[in-house]
């Protein structure tokens, strides 16, 4: 159970909404993604093209994913890697920490990934005696402030400068300024020990190239590639849907992934990972474990969700979030925020653990216009509402009300008494065509604005009269 | 001769026949022949975005019978309008339903679709004095694909000025039972929204949408702002329409 899910969403999102150094935390960083992302893709004509391409990539290695993970596996052995296959967040935390206990590590960094989040490996590396230190410079913060990531690619988007400072000062016994550029010398200073201490190097996958065996961690501060390189041992683990044929594919997702996330061109780091370190070669880890996990993913190939497997986890669907940029991440609950986060919660959590999220949008489609690979985010929200509805989990009174409705709907007579019934039942309410209270249903909408009042005539009572105007 | 029927929505025959009323006046003045079909309730939007599948079919299925014969469709909101145009065939449960789902799709019509992409026209005369600016609602924005349409008749409304929105295009925070399920974050959306008509210095805002219409409305009026919130149909003149320039018509899908 994640902790934030004590109280129900609603007051999660409430409590969010009245966070002052949230919302201008949030205000701030959403703006500016938008703007650096539109301008980015501005300047790209082929953009367009890129993205359907990259879309029919992604499906077209969905179609054949056995295949391509086959090949996955056997190129990367055969360069001097292994790998592993965890069905669930379990087998995973299972492996990573045998390898861990095999190679008798004490202390792991981490470069940014959200399967080991969505597997809480930290946790599970504390428990069995083992240090994790989260390297990217966002992760650090968050972990030193114990707390879980707010954003998929920018984890303390939650946090303000002077935040930072305030806990640097705190956890860190360090006299400091709220200056970004300050605060990242204290963190690289920090950090820089641990890398050359660290015997374990535990990193995520953006891509994974089939043809080649090659990981691809895409980063913008070179703290992964000091944590592929400079341990005795790098682990890798990365959701299945992760893999992809071949070089040519992944040079049409770098060209729009870091500019769908941060709007740059390419990130400033973009390390390819070809296994342990081999004669002849001075860098690079004396073993390397690629661990793919399943954790539900597999099975939504053929499930409502499938279209979700193609996302590339770069965050521009939370940046163009309404509901995000109001809320963050944490109201979510849990390990992936925002609207793609929603379908990936459902994946790996069934869907009654989204019952109250499946709700947590206006369903703009402001996600779908820019997410790079165009996943269909509200289609799949509905037929997660659908799930909540059709399967039961929805409360008898939300199921009995809306039955009722569409009863009502099919009946033109009663529809139109009902708006009449209507009229009068406001009469006391109703001041100059606005209601400014209601009780039941619609008192939630009242509390905030007016409501409009049922119109002396409706259109339907008017029609007769629009009808002789026409004969005139 | 052209004719078309009026779907008027719930929350138009409810809440705003007065919109209605002009959006009737104003295609017979162009010369269309409007029809009411009778037994008008709802498009069943709101049961198929909150899940509610099975309902929503039955509400299309009577609605696609009712609209059956008409030459054209016109619907005053962009969300109903991409109901109609997007979902119901895929609600059909036979191929002949889902024909004439198809067939009422191709025919229906969004206003400001029908005025500019359909008739060919964008020369009115301004019903209202003053500064206008314009909201995009989601559906017709992301769901239709339509932003010009809109943009065209208030730019070229005689007698009126238009300023674009700042971040026109995002959400004004209704979305339906979003606006009653999380009233705070729907709330603190339109928050955003009124912010940023009130700095354009509009005296109205426009939208093609009931919904967005009901939530601003709602929001300007609880804060007393002097800023109207009104449909395009309240915007255009029904009298006097002009004689359209030069301009390149904008005739066919967006």
């Amino acid at each position: 159970m994640e902790p934030e899910l004590a109280t129900p969403f609603r007051e999660r999102a409430e409590h969010a909404l009245g966070d002052r150094f949230l919302q201008e935390a949030l205000t701030i960083a959403t703006t500016k993604f938008i703007t650096l992302r539109r301008e980015a893709f501005a300047e790209l004509p082929e953009g367009e093209a890129l993205r359907d391409q990259a879309r029919a990539i992604k499906e077209a290695t969905l179609q054949r994913l056995d295949h391509w993970l086959e090949r996955l596996v056997e190129n990367v052995e055969g360069r001097g890697g292994r790998v592993h296959y965890a069905t669930s967040a379990d087998e995973a935390r299972a492996i990573v920490l045998d390898i861990a206990r095999r190679t008798g590590a004490r202390l792991a960094v981490k470069s940014k990934s959200m399967a080991t989040e969505e597997i809480h490996l930290n946790e599970a590396l504390e428990a069995a005696g083992v240090t994790p230190v989260e390297t990217d410079l966002g992760e650090y913060i968050i972990q030193l402030a114990h707390e879980r990531p707010s954003h998929i690619i920018a984890p303390a988007i939650h946090k303000t400068k002077g935040q930072v400072a305030e806990l640097f000062a705190r956890e860190l016994k360090r006299e400091t300024v709220p200056d970004p550029e300050v605060l990242t010398r204290i963190a690289r200073g920090e950090l820089r020990e641990k890398f050359l201490q660290a015997d374990l190097g535990i990193s995520g996958a953006n891509f994974a190239v089939a043809e080649t065996g090659t990981v691809v961690l895409v980063t913008n501060e070179g703290n992964g590639r000091m944590v592929t390189s400079l341990p005795r041992v790098h682990v890798a683990v990365m959701g299945v849907e992760k893999v992809i044929p071949s070089m040519t594919d992944l040079a049409v997702f770098l060209a729009i992934l870091a500019k769908s996330a941060t709007g740059q061109k390419l990130s400033v780091y973009t390390s390819l990972v070809n296994g342990p370190r081999r004669g002849g070669e001075l860098e690079g880890p004396e073993e390397f474990h690629l661990v793919l996990l399943d954790n539900g993913r597999v099975r939504q190939i053929a499930g409502p969700l499938r279209e979700s497997l193609n996302c590339l986890r770069c965050g521009a669907c939370l940046n163009v979030c309404p509901v995000y940029r109001q809320i963050g991440g944490h109201a979510y609950g849990y390990t992936y925020p925002g609207p793609i986060g929603i379908l990936l919660t459902a994946m790996l959590n069934g869907s009654e653990s989204v019952k109250d999220l499946a709700h947590a949008s206006s369903l703009c489609g402001a996600c779908v216009d820019a997410c790079p690979v165009r996943i269909d985010i509200p289609r799949m929200l509905i037929e997660l509402r659908k799930d909540v509805s059709e399967g039961g989990i929805a409360p008898w009174s939300e199921r009995l009300v809306f039955r009722a409705f569409a009863w009502l709907l099919r009946r033109p007579a009663l529809y139109r008494l009902g708006a009449r019934l209507g009229r009068l039942a406001q009469a006391p309410l109703a001041r100059g065509g606005r209601i400014r209270r209601v009780p039941l249903f619609f008192g939630e909408w009242t509390r905030t604005r007016d409501l409009p009042a049922i119109a002396p005539r409706t259109f339907q009572e008017r029609w007769a009269e629009l009808e002789r105007e026409a004969r005139r | 001769m052209t004719t078309a029927a009026f779907m008027v929505t719930c929350l138009g025959d409810m809440f705003y026949p007065e919109v209605g009323e002009r959006i009737v006046r104003l295609l017979r003045r162009l010369g269309v022949t409007v029809s009411f079909p009778d037994g008008q309730t709802c498009c069943g939007l709101p049961l198929f975005n909150s899940g509610y599948h099975a309902e929503a079919a039955a509400v299309a299925r009577r609605t696609v019978e009712i609209f059956a014969g008409a030459e054209h469709v016109v619907v005053p909101s962009g969300s109903c309008a991409w109901m109609v145009k997007h979902e119901y065939a895929g609600l059909m449960a036979t191929p002949a339903e889902r024909t004439a789902a198809e067939q009422l799709a191709g025919r229906t019509h969004e206003l400001s679709q029908f005025l500019v992409r359909v008739l060919g026209l964008r020369r009115f005369r301004s019903a209202v004095a003053g500064t206008l600016t314009y909201h995009d609602s989601c559906h017709l924005l992301r769901g239709l694909h339509e932003s010009e349409s809109p943009r065209a008749l208030l730019r070229e409304a005689s007698g009126a000025r238009f300023v674009e929105l700042p971040a026109s295009d995002e959400c004004c925070g209704f979305g339906g039972s979003f606006s009653v399920r999380l009233p705070e974050v729907s709330t603190a959306i339109l928050d955003k929204k009124l912010a940023n008509v009130e700095a354009t210095g509009a005296d109205c805002v426009v939208a093609c949408d009931a919904g967005c219409l009901m939530q601003m409305r709602g929001g300007l009026s609880r804060r007393s702002s002097r800023v109207r919130a009104l449909h395009l149909a309240e915007v255009l003149e029904v009298e006097n329409h002009l004689p359209e320039g030069s301009g390149e018509p904008l005739r066919g899908a967006p």
